[in-house]
């Protein structure tokens, strides 16, 4: 493999990463405060999309259409949160399992019903669609770049966020001590429900960067939840840091697995990836901190 | 009698006659509930017994299934060699997937098996000889000592609803017996029975290999039923419809997967009967179920005290 | 307690009353009305191309005054969920309990190899309106299942032959890794006899081809060729645009990645790209205008290449029954109107080859933008004139 093309792998690699940096980065969350399985979080994916897409069409803006889409997909998670999915924080894993199984089929047929069978369609704004060159011999797509771009960004702005704010310091507190944040007074549910809502953000962030690319469609969100159901654990489980990492990790190993490995093998490619990865570390790359 | 043993009998009463006077469409729609509820019933004996989620589970019922596939290539085509075979086929996948997967826990758990089983997959997508991703038909039911019997359907049934009772018994005395009590403190406290000088992983794996084995007979009959193999028995939807199964039935009680299949089966017969847009329906429903009847549909069903502790 | 146990009582009888009594209670046959089966795919991910193929299936009874030759029809629909297992249960039902007189629909290959011979077997008549798998085309054709679509390879040959035609020397080849994804690259493959530069399999339902497309540019082929039916070829159109390969590498394919159904979904990106297809909404027939028109009107949108199937399916059943004199239990009247096919296609003329898979012509078309600004295809030329499948020697049936 020649460098230049070599150097267009490590980036089509790694803006497949920071897409499921996206969408793992939600569900760590999630699984880490408030150790809720959540498999509904690919319907917020779709949902994402399907809300920015016909925003788009609506304002004809594909700027205008996230920033409403994003508060219409907070506003579904928290919804979705406080109707549902609130009363499964202390339930037996598998309940959460269920109960989120069934509101994937629920939104599934629901955005049938309402958009229709066929796909649905997004476009590319104007101003993000050109090439550049990067240095001679290399152009990539300015779209993609944007996409990795907004995955760094989005990375560091949640480890600030994480770090360094009050919010944050609840949220980790939350993830290592639920009953000690509670006795302090902090009104645990409000925080759980921002929380949510933060991930459903992500979701939904993840799902209209993807539309422009992707086809919108019914159950777009099931193939894309599988893998960063295996980012996260390949990460460590209610890890930010180590959901970043194994999704770089996956998204450029299975770039590499597709262009070198015969069709077959380079499917189960990131499986057989998984599987090595907790054989050696049980626990996922970056094991969060428990007491 | 007590309404408790009135309902049992009622409940055995009604799947023991149905053939006789259901007509043929219903006797296979209730031999196909059959053998999925033998499916969940084994996976509840990892999860619910066990305490091990697997997400994997449809690697071995479609192991099973092919494993009938290639002996029927071979001409070897009698149940009581073909049906062992399959449950062994399965058990000797399960043993080194098994003995990988236990040194995680949890959560992840659950995506190991489901890697081992997705690769699973994608194997037998590439098996040319059972015709791919397509799947390949079979010439004819299993022969039972050589005599076709089990091509009518009312013969098949009792052939499944025998195993599904076989396999009830045996989990039951499982469970029952001191290997069960031991699988059921490591559930509950795997460090404890270590400090107790209990090697649980070998527990852990034979629980494991068991329900394989299990999976792996409802696969031979799921072949035989359909007269197809393909490799959408192997699917991650296929390990998450069984899961639903026995969660929704009732997690380690033996009557609750069960359960759980004869209700989400029917449920989907007559909901798309209805309409296309049966998940809809469907969905929020499992929901409710969640929400309003803790334990399970097994909890609905009438008691004789207080029901076993499901995971603590 | 005891209210729990009864609650949970009513609802297991319930449950088992509607399971008994749902399914139209089998009223034994009725020689007064024709009963049809339909088997698709209507649920989930994967059912826009089942709903489309009822809806062009619905449309062609009304045509045909919700008669079959005359006799009241009833129609029946069974959702399969995509999985061979469960399409053999609604086979069974629609043959055990319902009683039907025929079955149609069955998107997918896998599902049609399962519930074929339970149908067969049982004397009942079998039109697919999509599923052409090859082994059903050559030696396992049966003298009751009649294909009113095409075989699999069929489409992809017609493209070949079209590149060969064009004198194009090094071609780039990519498609799904699975059954027919490799039936199509093989079909391909038959007519096209210039190089290929590679065969490139992807994971079914991948999202992103980045990669592949950025191994495709390197390898500088003269053309590319690939078939990704649905999801997977709006992703793949739509990243082959953005790439800026559209300008670069002509691609072609099959009307299965540029079908009607699809089009709006992939926008500009579709603009311009050449496919083949046996049947286009611009075939100028008479039939064909009345279906497009209608079709239209009925639901709103342009009928895609599925609808046309359905629709000729009809169509079919109804010749059939019409020169079978109405005699729907005579299974020989009725196969000898099955292979007469005494009507008008909205392909224009239709026959059967001896394999029960149609002779037909297939066109090279080009998507483009209506008067009215929507995206479409229209006709270039024909790839080929009555073309048969590879398969149809195979088949030891002759009449």
């Amino acid at each position: 493999m020649d460098p230049v093309l070599l150097l267009t792998q490590v980036l089509n690699g790694l803006q497949f990463g920071v897409m499921l940096f996206l969408m793992a980065a939600g569900l760590t969350l999630i699984f880490g405060v408030m150790n809720l399985i959540n498999l509904a979080h690919g319907s917020l994916y779709m949902m994402g999309a399907y809300l920015a897409a016909t925003l788009q069409q609506k304002t004809g803006s594909f700027i205008a259409a996230i920033f409403l889409a994003i508060p219409l997909t907070v506003l579904l998670g928290m919804l979705v949160e406080t109707l549902a999915l609130r009363r499964l924080y202390n339930r037996d894993h598998l309940d959460q399992v269920l109960a989120t199984y069934g509101l994937i089929l629920f939104f599934n047929e629901l955005v049938r019903m309402v958009w229709g069978p066929q796909a649905y369609f997004m476009a590319l704004p104007q101003f993000l669609s050109h090439h550049i060159q990067i240095f001679s011999g290399l152009t990539y797509p300015v779209y993609r770049l944007v996409i990795i771009g907004v995955g760094l960004g989005v990375g560091a702005g949640l480890y600030g966020l994480i770090h360094h704010t009050r919010l944050g310091m609840l949220i980790r507190a939350g993830a290592s001590n639920r009953e000690m944040v509670n006795a302090l007074g902090v009104n645990i549910r409000l925080l759980y429900t921002l929380v949510f809502g933060l991930g459903a953000a992500l979701a939904g962030l993840a799902g209209m960067l993807a539309g422009p690319l992707m086809s919108v469609e019914v159950g777009m969100g099931e193939p894309i939840l599988i893998l960063a159901f295996v980012v996260i654990v390949i990460g460590g489980i209610g890890s930010i840091q180590g959901a970043f990492f194994a999704a770089v990790l996956v998204g450029v190993a299975d770039t590499f697995g597709r262009v070198l490995l015969p069709p077959g093998l380079a499917s189960m490619g990131i499986y057989i990836l998984m599987a090595g990865v907790l054989c050696w570390r049980p626990e996922g790359l970056f094991p969060a901190q428990r007491t | 009698m007590t309404f408790r043993t009135f309902s049992y009998l009622v409940f055995i009463g009604f799947f023991m006659t149905l053939p006789l006077w259901a007509d043929v469409f219903h006797t296979r729609l209730f031999t196909r509930i059959l053998i999925f509820a033998l499916l969940a019933l084994s996976l509840d004996l990892v999860v619910g017994y066990g305490g091990m989620v697997s997400f994997g589970h449809a690697a071995f019922f479609g192991t099973g299934a092919y494993m009938t596939g290639m002996m029927s290539l071979h001409g070897i085509t009698d149940a009581l060699v073909v049906w062992p075979a399959a449950a062994g086929a399965a058990m000797l996948i399960a043993l080194p997937i098994g003995a990988l997967s236990l040194r995680t826990r949890g959560a992840y758990f659950i995506m190991i098996t489901l890697a081992f089983a997705q690769m699973a997959y994608y194997f037998a997508s590439g098996l040319e000889t059972f015709g791919g991703s397509d799947g390949m038909r079979l010439l004819a039911r299993n022969t039972i000592a050589g005599k076709e019997i089990l091509v009518r359907h009312d013969f098949f049934y009792y052939a499944a609803a025998g195993s599904l009772a076989a396999a009830f018994l045996l989990c039951r005395r499982l469970t029952r017996s001191r290997f069960g009590l031991i699988l059921g403190g490591i559930r509950q406290n795997e460090k404890r029975m270590q400090s107790l000088g209990y090697a649980t992983y070998p527990y852990q794996l034979t629980c494991f290999v068991i329900s394989a084995a299990l999976a792996g007979l409802a696969g031979a009959l799921m072949a035989n039923e359909t007269l197809y193999i393909s490799p959408s028995y192997l699917h991650w939807t296929q390990s998450g419809h069984a899961l639903v199964m026995v969660i929704l039935g009732g997690l380690g009680t033996l009557a609750g997967p069960v359960l759980g299949a004869i209700v989400l089966l029917l449920l989907e017969e007559i909901l798309s009967a209805f309409t296309q847009h049966w998940m809809i329906v469907l969905g929020p429903l499992l929901i409710l179920v969640v929400l309003y009847a803790r334990g399970g549909l097994h909890g609905l069903w009438p008691q004789k005290k207080v029901s076993h502790a499901t995971t603590p | 307690m005891k209210q729990k146990s009864l609650l949970g009582i009513c609802f297991g009888g319930l449950l088992l009353v509607l399971v008994f009594s749902v399914n139209s209670a089998a009223s034994g046959h009725a020689a007064d009305k024709v009963k049809v089966g339909f088997i698709a795919t209507l649920s989930g991910p994967g059912a826009s191309l089942g709903t489309d193929i009822l809806d062009g299936f619905k449309l062609g009874l009304r045509h045909c005054g919700d008669k079959l030759g005359g006799i009241p029809v009833e129609l029946v629909t069974g959702d399969d969920q995509m999985r061979p297992e469960v399409g053999v249960q609604v086979a069974s039902r629609m043959v055990e309990r319902e009683r039907v007189d025929f079955v149609t629909g069955i998107v997918f290959s896998n599902v049609m190899m399962a519930v074929a011979r339970p149908i067969l077997d049982q004397g009942l008549f079998l039109i697919s309106a999509n599923a052409g798998p090859s082994l059903l085309a050559g030696d396992q054709c049966h003298p009751n299942l009649f294909t009113i679509s095409w075989q699999n390879d069929q489409t992809h040959e017609a493209m070949g032959k079209y590149l060969q035609d064009q004198g194009i020397k090094r071609v780039y080849l990519m498609a799904p890794d699975y059954q027919a994804g490799k039936d199509g690259l093989t079909g391909f493959k038959r007519y096209f006899e210039g190089e290929v530069v590679a065969e490139v399999y992807t994971r079914v339902n991948q999202p992103d081809y980045a990669a592949e497309l950025a191994q495709l540019r390197a390898a500088k082929p003269d053309a590319v060729f690939v078939f990704y039916p649905g999801g997977m070829g709006i992703n793949f159109v739509k990243q082959y645009a953005q790439a800026g390969l559209k300008d670069e590498i002509p691609l072609y394919t099959t009307a299965f990645t540029l079908d009607q159904s699809v089009l709006a979904a992939m926008g500009d990106a579709a603009l311009g790209l050449v496919n083949a297809s046996f049947w286009s909404p611009d075939l100028d027939n008479p039939v064909n205008q009345r279906f497009v028109a209608d079709f239209r009107e009925t639901y709103n949108r342009l009928p895609s290449l599925f609808a046309a199937q359905g629709y000729d399916a009809a169509l079919l059943m109804d010749s059939a029954v019409r020169s079978a004199k109405g005699q729907i239990g005579d299974e020989d009247k009725l196969r000898e109107g099955f292979r007469k096919a005494d009507f008008q296609s909205v392909r224009g003329d239709f026959r059967f080859n001896n394999n029960h898979f149609p002779i037909q012509n297939f066109y090279i078309r080009q998507v483009i933008r209506n008067d009215e600004g929507i995206l479409t295809n229209k006709i270039l030329g024909v790839a080929f004139t009555d073309h048969m499948d590879a398969y149809h020697q195979q088949c030891p049936m002759k009449w």
